[in-house]
């Protein structure tokens, strides 16, 4: 399957044809990530970077109790969402491809989910705000049809509506991998498991969920690693009552704390990274990110 | 399986379908109220009722300047998106060509566009701000900005390449060897042009993730905003439905750009059926 390698063993082109891949990554990638952590070894004094080493931003990050609740709320959010996410990304997968008989129809009902992905985050989100809110539509809805006499204040500026918009931005991240992953899963399996008598849902815990394992996997890196990098979302739609790791940290860089964010922004980096090396321990993502096929 | 209705399909179909249409609502429901709210009256609010029917707010966005730049940002956001999408389309078929070899440190390079594509984007914004500030360059939306979506962009492109590539035959590459094309000729006369519908997507990708890039962007523009950042800072001080005429127009340019792409792979995809049938008959 390999392409020619000529006479030589050696060949220059596949280092030519990916080096402005990897000049771009290193660039705008590699330089400003190493330039965080060292910034998040610098001093500060009031508004001035001072390069020197010391450990203040650290020991100040651990020293203060808020660190700890931020942390704890944006995982929660992320685990949260990514439990939702994958719900919905596994049951609309799984009646796209296994429920939707025309090739047709299945492409143009991915479709149909996947364009908003294609439009602004931002218009996505405040959307919901006359959507939720005291005079919504949501709210007014609910009045005409009696279930409720006064409007339910909980839905905006909530963590519900922080996670009803979490849902509603990320989901097609879990949808995509899952659907592709599902697939390419070969009938054959499915019909074979059947005419030997598999239910419905032993064909689903033994054979879709185990076949579509690396797509799960995918759409879980991205979803937990979009939550736990989000700030706009929680500002706008928590109305300012609360907050993630990152919303705070942009609170520190508005007044030009850089050093101090720098140590907050390595610390979620270790932990989404953590994260992420959690989900590829148990899933190998990269056969199915390069494409190779399953066997 | 078991338990199939009168007309063959069974329960489980009927459920899911059920749960997928409330899902297609979810996802496009409370776009549509805000579009229908951007039509407010000039008294209107940002809430239903609607208070009449203009293009009150619409009109506010051009005229007055009242909500920022919006004429300069908008074309500073589609001339950004372009320049993403020319970089993105040529950089990503280079990529996904190399990985086609075995090369050293395809992997590291790999695992970095990974990792470039999951970063945070305000961390990453922090960083190439960072890098502008200490070699005293002013960030600008055509260099920092450009850079910061570039990290965005590319990974995708290579995702959508690696894709592409693991459906094409090999086979008509090694005909046009065989018939005597040069590598270059290969390349330009058969791998693209097979490709084609795939490169119209990494260009789909390019154009729209930049056009509405805003967490990686936010840091590094310098001092002239691009779209996105003049609908973040209106989010916070603008409450009148010019937010939501905003809203309106950039979706539309959104849409028009899908279609454009969605419409030309189609007909790219229709017009290759037709070939091969005729050549099936011939």
């Amino acid at each position: 399957m390999r392409p020619q390698r000529a006479t030589s063993t050696f060949t220059r082109t596949p280092y030519l044809l990916v080096a402005p891949l990897t000049v771009v990554l290193m660039v705008f990638f590699g330089i400003p990530l190493a330039l965080v952590v060292v910034v998040s070894f610098f001093d500060l004094d009031k508004f001035d970077i001072i390069p020197t080493f010391v450990l203040t931003n650290y020991s100040e990050l651990f020293g203060s109790s808020l660190t700890y609740t931020l942390y704890a709320k944006t995982i929660t959010y992320a685990l949260i969402v990514w439990a939702i996410t994958l719900v919905i990304g596994f049951t609309v997968s799984y009646f796209l491809v296994f429920h939707v008989r025309s090739v047709l129809w299945q492409m143009a009902l991915f479709l149909l989910c996947t364009v908003p992905f294609w439009t602004s985050n931002v218009i996505r989100m405040i959307s919901w705000i006359p959507f939720l809110g005291r005079h919504g539509l949501f709210n007014q809805s609910l009045i005409a049809l009696g279930v409720t006499d006064h409007p339910l204040e909980f839905l905006l500026f909530s963590n519900f509506s922080v996670v009803i918009a979490y849902v509603h931005l990320f989901s097609l991240f879990m949808i995509v991998p899952i659907f592709n992953s599902m697939a390419r899963i070969d009938r054959a399996v499915i019909e074979a498991a059947v005419d030997g008598g598999a239910s419905r849902a032993r064909v689903i815990t033994d054979i879709v969920i185990p076949l579509s394992k690396t797509g799960i996997a995918l759409g879980s890196i991205f979803v937990i690693a979009l939550v736990m990098g989000d700030f706009f979302v929680v500002k706008v739609m928590s109305g300012g009552q609360s907050s993630s790791v990152v919303a705070a940290m942009s609170n520190e860089i508005a007044i030009l704390q850089y050093p101090p964010a720098a140590a907050n922004a390595v610390c979620l980096l270790i932990i989404v990274m953590l994260m992420v090396a959690a989900i590829i321990r148990l899933v190998d993502v990269r056969r199915e990110l390069s494409g190779e096929r399953q066997a | 399986m078991t338990a199939r209705s009168s007309n063959g399909r069974p329960w489980t179909f009927y459920a899911l379908a059920a749960f997928f249409t409330l899902f297609v609502l979810f996802l496009y429901g409370p776009m549509s109220a805000i579009f229908i709210l951007s039509f407010q009256g000039p008294t209107g609010g940002l809430t239903f009722p609607m208070n009449g029917v203009s293009l009150h707010w619409f009109k506010a966005l051009v005229v007055q300047q009242r909500s920022g730049d919006f004429v300069g940002s908008f074309s500073r956001s589609i001339v950004l998106a372009i320049i993403v999408l020319a970089i993105t389309v040529v950089v990503s078929i280079m990529a996904g060509l190399a990985f086609r070899y075995r090369f050293r440190g395809a992997t590291a390079v790999f695992y970095m566009a990974i990792a470039s594509l999951i970063m945070p984007g305000l961390l990453l914004g922090l960083g190439v701000g960072l890098m502008f500030q200490f070699a005293h360059v002013s960030p600008a939306w055509f260099s920092s900005a450009l850079g910061a979506q570039l990290t965005w962009t590319l990974p995708f492109g290579l995702l959508i390449m690696f894709a592409v590539f693991s459906r094409f035959n090999r086979a008509y590459e090694e005909a046009a060897r065989d018939l005597g094309a040069s590598p270059w000729q290969t390349l330009w006369l058969v791998v693209l042009p097979i490709l084609l519908p795939g490169i119209i997507g990494v260009a789909l990708f390019g154009f729209t993730l930049s056009y509405d890039e805003f967490p990686r962007t936010l840091i590094p523009i310098g001092s002239r905003n691009t779209l996105p950042l003049e609908i973040w800072a209106m989010t916070t001080d603008v409450t009148s439905p010019a937010l939501y005429a905003l809203g309106t127009l950039t979706t539309a340019v959104s849409f028009v750009v899908i279609a454009v792409a969605l419409t030309s792979i189609a007909v790219i995809q229709r017009r290759r059926a037709r070939r091969q049938r005729r050549a099936r008959e011939a």
